[in-house]
């Protein structure tokens, strides 16, 4: 039990001190600057985790400037760098993830939220949960071993058999390649996409579907057609968290991308992505141009996935403001 | 609760102050390219010095010059040595130089997988060099045919295999095209890392091993051990007397032989291409990179110990894993350059 | 009844059904993922493999024992430095600070987070490992932190938001400073939504690669003390997976099983403890 502190308050200096040694005594004080100073040095940290991101890449910025976007030659020997094929590969794998992804996460969640029974639904979304914590090496060793010889040997040909008048599906089949570490992303994205359109969806009023119920349309009709629209910013906000997660995905793309940088317009092609090959030419990039170029990729994808999650958190909040202010539960 | 977790965080403190002191960690990195010896080596010689661990990373000779030259490890290995800018880079940044210590003898090689061929194929060096340029797509193609009448090739697509990542066994290889093929040199060039017109990039030599044994139709370049231990067939190659030469302890040997007798004092040669009607045409040394001055006397005669073992004893385990043993001229030569290392 | 009722809620009910498909789908992806380690990595669980160290290439019988002590110690760090900061972070976001510090703060931690690992790799690197000359445990723990940082913070602030003000009066009646009342009520009211927190961060970071290449760096043998580079399970992993040694991707599955074994294991757990606590928002 603490001991009394309210102090009589009383005129004069030693008064006044003697509350505010007590008060520091009883350490308020001592707790506000302590815990102030931790949560500073969150902040400190992200500032200069920034900072060195950018003095770090200060060569290639000032000698190639926005080229460095233009340019897609990668050229050690004759130093000349370009970040093209690394931001096409990081763009097109996440974008044939979340094409799988999207409509497989946003059905799954309409499934957990509209229909499953509280009970099942809730020991689904556990499973799910438990999805989003398998590290990503782990991907990537099931799709060294399992996703890329499936691929190679029967996905790979079946889609040129059928589908090969696409310039998406030409080329020769290495297994390895944009295809295969998209639908490897697109697992790892599913998560991120259930949950929070499941929340989104459950927070969505009742009086929505009992309204549009009334009106005379089925199940199916009043979830696609009023439910869902209304959830819309919430479900928008989950693609893009799971975009920005794709975006900075390293260990499993750089185990089956193939490790390429080529601009293809087929997603049999090999590629590469920013993550993959920082983590694969980091430590052995001799030349200060080289290893700065790496860094101001590093610094391309961190904007990137600072917009995008910035974007998602704006959205998936106006959202559930909605639902909340609007009806009731 | 919380006192066990202080106590806890003191007994792990204590442990780490303890445990550190028992053993000498020496820290190294670079060439994939001999992996196989240097992880043999170092274990045997932990088992003769249990209170020294010589920790070897194979992650590519770039990170081996790199790390070395950052002074994050304790020495490098590489089997593309260092050239001059390289070396500058290091003397300015250290003060003092840095020594190139040749250990083995290798030999790069084209392995491939192509369903239903078994045979060793052989290359011609406008073949190989077609291959890699990107201007020989098929399999079946004259180029390679005529040189492998008998043999009945596929008409699919060659899937070629590079390094990801700053390689001396790419350097070796691209060494040697560029001194067979001008059109190499000047649209490619010779490196660790280069601009490769086509391929798949594999991490390490393992990785284009593992990724050769998976991709049917491909064709890449390994050190001869990955592609011996993992029973994938590799390729005899013309050397500069025209003889189809398949790669063997003799043949590198061979390939050394007129070096030997004329070896620089840094020991930086290349040996591609050799003359000689048995030498094999992509074999190279690789080289220790050791600093010549260390600050920690412990680290500097434990190395000194180990390059003199490496030297005598060490060379004996060379041959069973497929490495040459290293000429005796270059042997002496060592010897007496160890003294170098202050 | 007529024709355009039965095809809308014939629609209904096939559109519905495949939902449920989706939710099957995505569910069994986990089941096919456990199932795969379980039977890859099943059989090579060995003695060997917890106790020995890894062999010299080519040859077989070697362990990972190394690897498991060296991700225990770099956990070890990295939980000392991301949950004291994440915590105490925490408790003054919820009880002291104002709002517009509250907001840098935790837009700065949003922004830690959502880096990519492969960028505080590099962060680590430049920070710890550069001026040190050396690769370490200590500069990888460091970065494993940075990671926990924000998942520690956000969620233990919003547990502490939670606890019900009735308390923090009720303390204040009875005289309590402000400090021992976030000690003795309201934290050990939230407590179990904190230890949620930590194991979930843990478990996050546990399994977490990229970041360790360019610090940890591997060792082939044990790691002494904590300024020496390290083994990790999930960096062994992925090397041993991309070599083409078939005895080595054995060794990559069973380490892949005991590596997620592991994850499943704290999140079961974590969760479990929250269910049963006070009733606490879900994150």
């Amino acid at each position: 039990m603490a001991t009394t502190t309210t102090t009589v308050p009383s005129a004069g200096p030693v008064a006044g001190s003697r509350s505010f040694l007590s008060r520091l005594r009883q350490g308020d004080e001592i707790a506000h600057i302590i815990t102030f100073l931790f949560a500073v040095s969150v902040v400190l940290v992200t500032l200069l985790l920034v900072f060195d991101l950018w003095q770090g890449s200060a060569l290639p910025r000032h000698k190639f400037g926005f080229n460095f976007f233009r340019t897609s030659v990668w050229d050690p020997i004759f130093d000349h760098f370009g970040a093209l094929p690394f931001i096409y590969g990081t763009l097109v794998t996440a974008a044939v993830s979340l094409v799988i992804a999207v409509p497989l996460g946003i059905g799954a969640a309409i499934f957990l939220a509209e229909l499953a029974p509280a009970r099942v639904s809730d020991t689904l979304e556990f499973f799910i949960d438990l999805l989003a914590a398998v590290p990503s090496v782990i991907y990537g060793l099931l799709g060294v071993f399992i996703v890329v010889p499936l691929m190679r040997q029967y996905i790979q040909p079946a889609l040129k058999h059928s589908l090969g008048f696409l310039p998406l599906f030409q080329g020769p089949a290495y297994g390895v390649g944009f295809l295969t570490a998209g639908i490897v992303l697109a697992i790892m994205v599913i998560p991120y996409i259930i949950s929070v359109s499941r929340e989104v969806l459950l927070s969505v009023p009742r009086d929505q579907r009992e309204a549009a119920l009334s009106l005379g349309a089925t199940r199916w009709e009043s979830t696609w057609k009023v439910v869902v629209p209304f959830a819309r910013g919430g479900i928008l906000g989950s693609i893009f968290l799971a975009l920005a997660r794709a975006l900075g995905e390293t260990m499993a793309v750089t185990m089956v991308i193939g490790n390429t940088p080529a601009i293809s317009a087929s997603l049999f092609s090999s590629g590469y992505s920013i993550a993959a090959v920082i983590a694969n030419e980091l430590t052995e990039a001799t030349s200060n141009l080289h290893y700065q170029s790496l860094i101001e990729l590093g610094l391309v994808l961190f904007l990137l996935t600072f917009v995008l999650n910035g974007l998602a958190r704006l959205l998936i909040v106006a959202t559930s403001q909605r639902g909340a202010g609007m009806g009731n539960a | 609760m919380k006192r066990f977790a202080g106590l806890l965080v003191v007994v792990l403190a204590a442990a780490g102050v303890l445990w550190a002191d028992s053993a000498l960690s020496i820290n190294g990195a670079g060439a994939t390219f001999p992996y196989p010896m240097y992880s043999k080596w170092f274990d045997e010689y932990h088992k003769k010095n249990a209170n020294l661990q010589i920790n070897y990373q194979s992650i590519g000779s770039g990170g081996g010059i790199k790390q070395v030259t950052e002074g994050t490890v304790d020495f490098g290995a590489t089997d593309g040595p260092m050239n001059d800018e390289q070396l500058k880079a290091y003397q300015d940044k250290h003060g003092s130089g840095i020594l190139h210590f040749p250990t083995v003898l290798g030999a790069v090689v084209p392995t491939y997988n192509i369903p239903g061929v078994t045979a060793e194929l052989n290359f011609t060096p406008d073949a190989l060099a077609g291959i890699f340029l990107g201007k020989i797509t098929k399999w079946n193609d004259p180029a390679i045919a005529d040189a492998n009448k008998g043999v009945k090739l596929p008409a699919d697509d060659i899937v070629v295999v590079h390094r990801a990542e700053g390689s001396g066994t790419t350097y070796c290889w691209t060494d040697y095209l560029s001194k067979v093929s001008d059109e190499w040199k000047t649209k490619v060039g010779k490196g660790g890392s280069v601009n490769w017109p086509v391929g798949l990039g594999g991490k390490g030599n393992e990785g284009v091993t593992g990724t050769i044994k998976n991709t049917p139709d491909s064709i890449g370049y390994v050190e001869l051990i990955y592609a011996e231990s993992n029973k994938i067939p590799y390729g005899n190659v013309k050397n500069a007397s025209g003889v189809f030469v398949k790669a063997s302890l003799a043949a590198v040997s061979a390939a050394a032989a007129g070096a030997a007798k004329e070896m620089p004092d840094d020991f930086r040669v290349s040996i591609t291409n050799a003359p000689g009607k048995t030498a094999y045409p992509i074999s190279t040394f690789t080289w220790l990179l050791i600093p010549e001055k260390f600050s920690d006397a412990a680290k500097r005669d434990a190395i000194k110990g180990f390059v003199k073992w490496m030297l005598a004893d060490g060379q004996n385990y060379a041959e069973a894993l497929s490495y040459a043993k290293l000429p005796k001229e270059v042997v002496a030569k060592e010897t007496k350059a160890i003294d170098k290392i202050q | 009844m007529n024709a355009r009722l039965r095809w809308r809620k014939f629609v209904s009910g096939f559109m519905l059904a495949m939902t449920g498909v989706c939710a099957l789908v995505s569910v069994s992806v986990l089941f096919l993922i456990l199932g795969y380690l379980v039977f890859h990595g099943g059989t090579s669980i060995s003695w060997n493999f917890f106790t020995k160290l890894p062999a010299p290439v080519g040859e077989t019988g070697g362990g990972m024992a190394n690897a498991i002590v060296g991700s225990g110690k770099l956990l070890l760090i990295a939980t000392l430095i991301g949950v004291p900061i994440g915590f105490f972070g925490a408790i003054y976001l919820a009880e002291f600070s104002g709002s517009t510090t509250a907001f840098i703060v935790r837009y700065a931690a949003d922004l830690l987070n959502g880096v990519p690992s492969i960028v505080i790799g590099i962060f680590a690197y430049s920070l710890v490992v550069l001026p040190f000359k050396q690769f370490s445990t200590l500069s990888g723990g460091f970065a494993l932190g940075l990671m926990m940082i924000p998942i520690t913070l956000r969620s233990t602030e919003e547990f502490l938001r939670a606890v019900p003000n009735a308390l923090r009066e009720a303390a204040m009646a009875l005289g309590a400073s402000k400090s021992k009342t976030i000690a003795t009520v309201i934290v050990p009211a939230a407590y179990r939504g904190i230890l949620t927190a930590i194991l979930l961060a843990f478990a996050r970071v546990a399994g977490e690669t990229a970041p360790l290449l360019f610090t940890a760096f591997g060792n082939r043998f044990w790691s002494q003390g904590w300024t020496q580079p390290t083994a990790a399970l999930p960096e062994m992993i992925y090397r041993y997976a991309i070599s083409p040694y078939d005895d080595w991707h054995r060794q990559a599955w069973a380490a892949g099983l005991v590596l997620l074994g592991l994850i499943l294991v704290i999140n079961i757990v974590a969760r479990a403890i929250l269910s049963r606590g006070i009733a606490v928002p879900r994150t």
